[in-house]
């Protein structure tokens, strides 16, 4: 089970709800279970998100591996100058 | 993709400042810049821009114009294709391609002085001039709103009148200027506050800066008479670049092929499309080449600068200096189009520090002036503004050490970000014990002087890179980027294929490749570039390691895994692998014709496991009670760099972030008059720094590595602009005893406050 929280910029876009567990192995499964599990997510998800698995972000990796137990935040997608 | 490895800590080449590789080009006048490309039968291609700072565009007549001999196309708002907001979008493409669109050519409206109506390509400038003025345009002129407090007011002039707010619950049910709310909140605001025993607050108001490159933007676009396209422009991505322009226009991906130029600078204000959409429709309409170049002018009116924000800010903290509590509304306007960079600039102001309680509102807000671009940090260096402001207020309550401080508060590793996740290694504390440590810190400021610290952070990240090493059969190496050099990366790929081929850096030498030449590369900006396409360069390089071993291992006869690659060369891996002389990198890459082929490296990654970068900066300067003068005496940067690939080219980043910042913080700012036209458009009245009005920046290079990569980089361009804004604040405030609340920090302000006027 992957307890999958929102960062603090996304947290306003879903109602307030900080916790959303999910059964998934990859960070594609994760998106994909959240958008079916998880209706009030859907503002969140469809504007595009990162993934933080273990402090380290990750931007565009459906394929990526999610531990279990693994601390896991949807974050928004950084760019810079 | 997840690559592996473990980061290294000793390197033979890397950390070493061999001279850059695009040095005598750039200094001998030969390096080629946008303006400086040109074809046969080319044109010149120009635009007329709205003198009115928001109006309806009745009708565009463009008849005479059309006449007038050597006039060979004229382009308006009814040439582009109606791509709407939920067009679909190909390629890349992280901005919103119909606001990109609009901003590029003015639809129903104009909505910021300098707003694209209509462009001609004739045969000279004179005649491309001369054609602007024969377009009739009749407007209707509209109230308009350029500051953003007053755009957040009920009953002001709407930018959009179909925006509603997202982000609120619920919606509200009427238009206005603010695009969206995001509030942002952790802990119990309330009992934080209430354990805190000295609260300050303030409202501070930062300007407009631009991002003052010295090359205004050009291009050539050339499109044939079968759709396929070639464009040369001065871009920080020129793979966005195709994107952005491919959607605008309703190309595929594959009909437009992108050559960036060398680059006078970007700073995250090349990150975007301006003219190259334009210059891509009038080559088509004309048949010939178009060559487009901003003046300055239209550089100041019609590119991107940075948001204008304000900021109410309040933080609590005990006694101890342990900070207990921050709330803060933060304000920022974005130009005509959404997009301010205003949530995450404000989790920046606050992720250097362990604060349980966090409330941040966060207001996009639209407003008549130019869509705001990329600025390095975007969107940090304000909110830095007001909330290392605030702890200076603390620390001087509380009579701590500003720098003491800040290490209370600290975030370090196994710390929660103010956005979320736990941070790995980082190394802010190193950082503020550097700065604290150094030698310039021993001696008083004296009479009307001062000293301002203040912190930064930028998170990184990494993005799409593909890179291409390939051996020549000399045993040269060409490693073919797709990632414009904006701040030395090419030394830096070159001394990473080196340390990794253990070959001379000489021997290495790198291109910026078209986007026909390699897969995509995701825009230089947010300091990813030495840190993924270094990964990528490194993964390329270990290719061809892992190619030259299997041709040694053939010749040899023997099993790959009997082979291993020491000091430049296979080696037999013991005794057990037979009696052979060791093959050096130049002889396999010689023998490569007979012994299977070319040999290269191919590597086209997501790179992630960028690592968060922080920075403290220390400024001495003395103010001139008389006249309001700044004088900055000293300045010190202190940054992490996980690993300085180019000791020379880090420092120069922290030097460049220090030297715009202190232009943002004391000079530069966007004047509109009444009219809500911009009253500075050039460099003699919009002010950036020059050499002598600032003094040799000196810069401690701090090294906590990156796990994320396998040398440790971290990223270091943005950071360094994030805290000069509070640095020189906190400097300049307690020199006159007063607290500074807005930039720039320009004379008449300075003696404001000393006066005590508003």
């Amino acid at each position: 089970m992957i307890d999958v929280r929102l960062g603090a910029t996304l947290r306003s876009m879903a109602g307030g709800r900080q916790s959303f567990p999910v059964e998934a192995g990859t960070v594609g499964q994760v998106l994909e279970r959240l958008q079916g599990a998880y209706p009030e997510l859907s503002a969140v998800l469809d504007r595009g998100v990162a993934v933080s698995i273990d402090g380290r972000i990750y931007r565009d990796s459906l394929l990526q591996r999610v531990p279990d137990g693994a601390e896991v935040y949807l974050m928004p997608r950084v760019a810079g100058g | 993709m997840e690559l592996e490895f473990t980061t290294r800590t000793t390197f033979d080449k890397v950390g070493t400042r061999p001279p850059r590789p695009d040095g005598t080009d750039k200094v001998t006048g030969r390096a080629l810049y946008g303006a400086d490309l040109a074809g046969a039968g080319m044109l010149v291609g120009k635009v007329l821009r709205s003198p009115h700072a928001h109006a309806r565009i009745l009708a565009i007549d463009t008849s005479r114009a059309s006449a007038l001999p050597g006039v060979k196309a004229v382009v308006t708002r009814d040439d582009f294709p109606g791509i709407g907001p939920d067009g679909k979008v190909k390629g890349e493409v992280e901005e919103n391609v119909w606001d990109v669109a609009r901003n590029v050519m003015a639809r129903d409206k104009a909505l910021y002085e300098g707003h694209a109506v209509a462009a001609v390509a004739a045969t000279s400038t004179a005649v491309a001039r001369q054609a602007l003025k024969l377009i009739d345009v009749t407007w209707q002129v509209l109230p308009h709103v350029t500051d953003v407090d007053e755009a957040m007011k009920p009953g002001a002039p709407l930018v959009h009148e179909d925006m509603i707010t997202a982000g609120m619950d619920p919606a509200p049910e009427e238009p206005s200027n603010i695009a969206e709310y995001t509030r942002i909140e952790m802990g119990d605001i309330e009992a934080g506050f209430a354990a805190a025993d000295v609260i300050v607050e303030q409202t501070f108001r930062t300007e407009a800066a631009h991002q003052g490159y010295i090359e205004p933007h050009a291009c050539v676009a050339s499109t044939s008479e079968d759709g396929v396209a070639e464009l040369w422009c001065c871009t920080q991505g020129h793979f966005s670049v195709r994107d952005m322009c491919a959607n605008i226009l309703g190309m595929d991906l594959a009909n437009l092929r992108v050559t960036s130029s060398e680059i006078g600078g970007g700073f995250g204000g090349k990150t975007t499309v301006f003219l190259e959409p334009v210059a891509l429709l009038l080559s088509r309409k004309s048949g010939r080449p178009v060559k487009m170049t901003m003046s300055r002018d239209e550089v100041f009116r019609a590119s991107g600068p940075t948001s204008s924000t304000s900021i109410t800010a309040r933080i609590g903290a005990t006694r101890d200096g342990r900070i207990t509590a921050c709330d803060a509304s933060f304000r920022y306007q974005g130009g005509a189009f959404p997009g301010s960079p205003v949530s995450y600039g404000a989790v920046c102001g606050m992720a250097p520090y362990d604060c349980p309680n966090v409330v941040l509102d966060c207001y996009d807000v639209v407003v008549n002036r130019p869509k705001a671009a990329a600025y390095r940090a975007p969107g940090a260096p304000m909110a830095s503004f007001a909330i290392e402001s605030l702890l200076d207020e603390i620390a001087g309550k509380l009579d701590i050490d500003p720098v003491e401080l800040r290490l209370r508060n600290a975030v370090k590793e196994g710390s929660s970000s103010v956005y979320g996740p736990t941070f790995g290694a980082i190394g802010f504390v190193e950082c503020l014990e550097a700065a604290r440590d150094h030698p310039s810190l021993e001696a008083a400021p004296g009479a009307n002087r001062a000293r301002g610290i203040a912190a930064g952070f930028w998170p990184n990240y990494g993005g799409q890179t593909s890179v291409t090493v390939n051996v020549n059969n000399d045993g040269t190496v060409l490693v073919s980027l797709g990632t414009p050099d904006i701040g030395g990366s090419r030394a830096s790929m070159c001394l990473m294929a080196a340390e990794e081929l253990q070959i001379p850096y000489e021997r290495v030498k790198a291109i910026i490749a078209d986007t026909s030449a390699l897969g995509h590369n995701d825009t230089t900006g947010g300091s990813r570039v030495t840190h993924s396409a270094g990964l990528a360069t490194i993964e390329a390089s270990r290719r061809v390691i892992d190619t030259m071993k299997q041709r040694a291992a053939a010749l040899w006869d023997i099993d790959v895994e009997a082979v291993v690659w020491d000091q430049g060369c296979v080696r037999p891996s013991g005794a057990n692998a037979g009696d052979h002389e060791p093959l050096t990198f130049e002889a396999i890459a010689a023998m490569a014709p007979s012994t299977g082929g070319p040999i290269a490296g191919h590597a086209e990654i997501n790179a992630e496991g960028a690592g968060a970068s922080f920075a403290v900066h220390v400024c001495d300067l003395e103010v001139d009670p008389e006249t309001g003068r700044v004088t900055v005496l000293n300045y010190l940067a202190v940054q992490d760099a996980g690993k300085a690939i180019h000791p020379d080219y880090v420092e120069g980043q922290y030097q460049g972030g220090v030297a715009q910042g202190i232009g943002w913080a004391l000079n530069e700012e966007y004047i509109y008059g009444s009219d809500g036209v911009l009253q500075n458009p050039g460099f003699l009245d919009y002010r950036i720094p020059v050499a002598s009005d600032l003094p040799m920046i000196d810069t401690v290079i701090v090294e906590v590595p990156n796990p994320g990569h396998p040398y440790g980089v971290r990223g270091v361009g943005e950071t360094p602009i994030v805290p000069p804004l509070a640095a020189v604040a906190n400097a300049v405030s307690r020199a006159i005893d007063r607290r500074m609340t807005e930039t720039p920090m320009s004379p008449p302000r300075i003696l404001a406050a000393i006066d005590g006027s508003p």
